[in-house]
């Protein structure tokens, strides 16, 4: 079995305008995800908007600066992620295909194998 | 042989390594110490098979024999000393070289690559790029290939349609390649025509009720037909206007005929079907004045319809200057000089000045051969153009 991270993307500004109800099915969505996927589901997080993020920026002497906002400025964000076990890629992307965002057109979901270290 | 070795290595890098080593062992041994076996290609797949079971016991690090491609277990593999009717092996190569979520330049590369037996230079060679770009192009969609455990195996059916798409779709680029190569001395690429006629054909054992699959197969036979009959004895690039139609390999003609009419016959026409009906009329018209234009530019509309592209616009056109005369043709060709992709597109120009001379509109015939000239590389095309061209400048 090998490890992947579903990284789903979307527009933040147009995930911030979503209504209630939106909001809603779109839980709604992530509970049927977690129950078709079952045991495959190693771990899972929403993330508070790109706003919220502080990047630190290293110098070679090793010192760090923190600034506001994420690493890459951008109009989308990472909304949140899965890690998820799979035997191989087509098995990993059919599960990645039963995300809810995949049914919002300004969202994109990212399947990216981890480092196998073992 | 690749493909079977791929099978018990589950490593691309290390099976092409084998197989390499078993062709400088039958180099070596055939003939000389031992007769030349009655199957070779027998003989060199267990060479390498066995050269590959010898390296992964000596690696004996459990993680080398880890499996690097992901062998779907449901599907069983050829038992060993049967000859199985599809090669299994080489059709799940296929697939992993065309997986979807390899990028469509790593598709083709590796299926040159692993699939037709191209060196990184050819690869690099056919498609215009330098060496160094190819071969890291062709590293990096291997590390893809086994990082992601992108799974060495047919897909099951549900998503064989999509999948088997981007195989056609890899299979006409490798055979259009080789049909008209891009840079090079001769205008034909044996090899790689060769190559996607073969995997053509596995596809077509694998797949037979796929109309798509038989209508790519029946244009690319219907297309290789004229084979000899492309190129002049001085060298001379021969346009089908003036081909030996006589000369015309008939048994591929009647071969593709027969697989068109197979694949019109299971299912609405596809892209590669329309376009093998189109190859079918010139095929079976007796001669370029008795061409059935009419039928021709209307198989166009409907390819049109298929698979909107300004290549099949131009075509369409071309189509229509001869059945209206070079006056609507170039006006048919007029809206594609405003489509970017079409700006560097040399057979546009060369279309243009077709018409242009035919019309006897000189000077501007001549500045479109100079224009389509400019545009190609390949040398025999290059030969044509310039020969036009100096029968336009005794006009001028």
């Amino acid at each position: 079995m090998a490890k992947y991270m579903l990284l789903i993307y979307g527009n933040e500004q147009e995930w911030a305008a979503m209504t209630a109800e939106e909001t809603q099915r779109l839980d709604d969505g992530h509970a049927a995800f977690v129950a078709a996927a079952g045991s495959a589901v190693l771990s899972s997080h929403q993330l508070e908007p790109g706003a919220t993020a502080t990047t630190l920026h290293g110098d070679l002497a090793g010192r760090a600066t923190p600034t506001d906002g994420p690493f890459l400025e951008t109009k989308e964000g990472l909304g949140g992620y899965y890690v998820v076990e799979a035997s191989d890629l087509d098995r990993a992307l059919a599960l990645a295909q039963l995300l809810p965002e995949l049914k919002m057109a300004h969202c994109a979901v990212e399947v990216r194998p981890l480092v196998d270290v073992g | 042989m690749l493909a079977a070795t791929v099978h018990y290595t589950r490593d691309l890098d290390l099976a092409e390594e084998c197989v390499q080593d078993a062709y400088a062992q039958a180099l070596q041994t055939w003939g000389r110490r031992t007769p030349v076996p009655a199957r070779p290609g027998a003989w060199l797949t267990s060479v390498a098979r066995n050269r590959a079971l010898d390296r992964m016991r000596r690696a004996s690090v459990l993680r080398r024999a880890l499996p690097l491609l992901v062998v779907d277990e449901a599907v069983p593999g050829p038992e060993e000393g049967v000859e199985a009717p599809v090669d299994d092996d080489r059709l799940r190569l296929i697939f992993t070289c065309c997986h979807p979520a390899l990028s469509r330049d790593a598709q083709v590369a590796l299926t040159l690559r692993l699939l037709c037996g191209l060196s990184t230079v050819e690869v690099a060679r056919a498609f215009l790029v330098q060496e160094t770009t190819m071969a890291a192009r062709i590293t990096r969609a291997k590390k893809k290939i086994s990082a992601a455990r992108i799974p060495y195996r047919v897909p099951a059916r549900e998503e064989l349609p999509e999948r088997v798409d981007a195989v056609l779709e890899v299979l006409h680029l490798v055979f259009t390649t080789g049909h008209a190569a891009p840079v090079g001395e001769s205008l034909i690429r044996r090899d790689l025509v060769d190559g996607a006629i073969g995997l053509a054909r596995v596809m077509h054992v694998l797949l037979p009720q796929n109309g798509e699959v038989a209508g790519l197969l029946a244009l690319m036979l219907l297309i290789d037909s004229r084979r000899e009959t492309r190129v002049g004895a001085d060298g001379r690039l021969l346009l089908l206007a003036e081909q030996d139609r006589s000369r015309w390999d008939t048994d591929q003609i009647n071969e593709g005929v027969a697989l068109l009419v197979e694949s019109l016959r299971r299912q609405p026409p596809g892209r590669y079907a329309v376009q093998a009906a189109i190859a079918a009329v010139h095929a079976e018209s007796p001669s370029w004045a008795d061409t059935d234009w009419a039928e021709i530019v209307a198989l166009y509309d409907v390819l049109r319809s298929l698979w909107p592209s300004p290549v099949v616009d131009l075509n369409r056109a071309v189509a229509l200057g001869m059945r209206d005369g070079p006056e609507a043709g170039l006006a048919a060709l007029e809206p594609l000089l405003d489509v970017p992709a079409m700006a560097t597109y040399g057979y546009l120009s060369a279309a243009r000045a077709d018409f242009l001379r035919r019309l006897q509109r000189w000077a501007e015939a001549e500045a479109a051969y100079e224009e389509a000239l400019a545009l190609t590389g390949n040398e025999v095309e290059r030969a044509f153009l310039a020969g036009r061209l100096r029968e336009i400048r005794d006009h001028v």
